[in-house]
């Protein structure tokens, strides 16, 4: 197929179902259009050659808005490309469009942002998940075959197992977040969403590596991730942290979860049990620890440099300014992120909050140490609910909170994680046969997505799951 | 210890420069205290001499103090809101009277 056709396809898809399920932020088609026409003018330069994608919009795209479902942001164009973009570019992929968030990246269900929420296109009146919630449903709808997203707690393996596609969270420091508005800098990571693993595979192959703009990015030698895919996991060991699963799983999810455990086991995977003692602190010293870094990083914020400011008043003074710019620009959650960290770093809180928190994240760090030395990869649910009703959790930031209770370990720890479509979970409260996708999160030691991508392709050879289609268009 | 009065919101709002309307004091209050009670389970975890994980890297994250190519000052000055081209400064209320 053409690059022209490609994106035309693309495109079509996205102009039928864009008003249904709200997952672009910006459409970029006449750009699209004419870099495609280059592109089909041209031999093939690179590994995703006129491949469509859609980048989530907390990723800067020279000339591009990027507003991270901000009004903050209203009116920033980047004047400069994040490195996987130009990665991606240079690799022959063509951006489509800038995907929806929860403002600034936090949330767990795109409800936040301030464009309005995504529908899940398995049933629009469910979340698809977040924060890369545009992202997911861009993929899963059959918009782009592949997208990129950011994960600090889940926000890419979270969208993708709700969505029933493919997300991957690479190693802390696999992929540049050069051009990612910052949310908690030592959690943050850029990763892809596809429906094949091998998909998956290619595009950590374009956008891996070390960026000299960025400092934490690892000069770790990147594998051949294709490479990898061999189908044969005979003697891979599987850690199933049984104790961390007793609460609080939905049945089918456990049923789902396993029922993957076995196709593994019949491909010749060893299923052994292994602890996680901390895994249940997860969640609360990650709203510690990514608030506490997020009052930092959004401080720039101020209506000096970029986006948008209070009209001024009178006798404004620039504190006042700083302070009405503030209020109006960011949205509640992102107020109550900033509000708690301010406070868990403020003098007399900071050794009781704060400081805790990071002794707490190196007993969970320590417990994949351990885990590690029995078994290959830690296999658990990627949530412990199918998709929610949207509005459903709004009200209570605690349970929302708790929607990525296997997910946030990762982040904390700086481990790879993919998550996997493993099945699906019958609605009889909604609409008759509704459907919804169930993810399976397998986790790996650092810097060996090679050994995550080998299991979740095998694990797709054996399955058909990644291939079923939602119920939209 | 989780028992956050309305004052106390006020003064994190304060360092946080945010100018909260009196019904964001009063459903931060609440939700805050809420959020600060469910991480109190932390602190019956002993973690006497546990050396705290600020960023997982096992390496200094220093480049060489080396300049190189930046963006220019029009670039920069190209998304500020109210901002002097020919000056080539960002503006903002007066601060000195």
């Amino acid at each position: 197929m053409s690059a022209v056709a490609a994106v035309e396809r693309s495109l079509a898809r996205i102009q039928a179902l864009e008003p249904t399920l709200s997952a672009f932020n910006t459409v970029m088609a006449e750009r699209a259009l004419e870099r495609a026409r280059a592109l089909d003018a041209t031999a093939p330069k690179g590994p995703l050659h006129g491949v469509p994608v859609a980048i989530k919009d907390n990723i800067c795209t020279a000339g591009v808005p990027t507003t991270a479902s901000s009004k903050i942001l209203a009116g920033f164009v980047p004047p400069y490309d994040a490195t996987v973009v130009a990665r991606l570019e240079q690799a022959g992929a063509i951006i489509v469009g800038k995907t929806n968030l929860d403002e600034f990246a936090m949330g767990s269900s795109t409800e936040n942002s301030a464009l309005g929420p995504s529908k899940n296109p398995w049933d629009v009146a469910r979340t698809p998940g977040g924060s890369s919630g545009g992202s997911a449903v861009a993929v899963a709808a059959r918009m782009v075959p592949m997208a990129l997203g950011s994960d600090t707690g889940g926000s890419i393996r979270q969208p993708a197992g709700l969505c029933g596609i493919v997300g991957l969270k690479p190693t802390y420091g696999r992929v540049s977040r050069y051009g990612l508005l910052a949310f908690a800098s030592s959690l943050d990571q850029i990763g892809p969403f596809t429906h094949t693993v091998k998909d998956a595979a290619d595009v950590l192959q374009v956008i891996a590596g070390f960026d000299r703009h960025d400092s934490t990015s690892s000069s770790e030698a990147v594998p051949d991730f294709a490479g990898a895919l061999t189908g044969d996991i005979k003697g891979l060991r599987i850690g199933v942290p049984r104790a961390f699963l007793g609460h609080g799983v939905d049945a089918a999810i456990l049923a789902a979860f396993e029922a993957a455990l076995q196709v593994c086991a019949s491909r010749g995977a060893t299923i052994i049990d292994i602890e996680l003692p901390h895994a249940g602190y997860g969640i609360p010293i990650y709203y510690l620890i990514c608030t506490a870094e997020a009052s930092s990083n959004l401080a720039r914020y101020d209506g000096v440099r970029y986006g948008y400011r209070t009209p001024l008043q009178k006798d404004d003074t620039l504190q006042k300014m700083y302070e009405r710019t503030r209020d109006e620009g960011f949205g509640a959650e992102v107020k109550r992120r900033i509000m708690l960290g301010t406070y868990v770093l403020s003098a007399g809180y900071y050794d009781a909050y704060y400081l805790k928190a990071q002794q707490v994240r190196t007993l969970v760090r320590q417990d994949y140490d351990r885990a590690f030395e029995q078994c290959d990869v830690v296999a658990t649910p990627t949530t412990p609910n199918p998709a929610f009703r949207l509005g459903e959790k709004l009200s209570d930031p605690v349970s929302m909170y708790l929607e990525d209770i296997f997910t946030v370990s990762a982040n904390l720890s700086g481990l790879p994680a993919i998550s996997l479509p493993c099945g699906f979970a019958g609605r009889g409260d909604s609409a008759a046969g509704t459907r919804l996708p169930i993810g399976l999160q397998l986790t790996g030691r650092a810097f060996d997505e090679a050994t995550l991508l080998r299991a979740g392709d095998a694990f797709q050879r054996d399955t058909q799951y990644h291939t079923e289609q939602p119920p939209v268009g | 210890m989780s028992t956050l009065t309305q004052k106390d919101v006020q003064r994190i709002a304060d360092l946080a420069r945010l100018e909260l309307s009196h019904e964001e004091l009063d459903l931060f209050t609440r939700q805050l205290g809420d959020i600060l009670t469910y991480v109190e389970q932390i602190r019956s975890l002993d973690t006497t001499g546990v050396e705290p994980t600020s960023q997982v890297l096992n390496r200094p994250v220093d480049r060489d103090d080396a300049p190189g190519p930046t963006l220019t000052r029009p670039q920069l000055l190209d998304n500020a809101p109210d901002a002097s081209m020919e000056a080539g400064l960002f503006k903002v209320p007066r601060v000195i009277g």
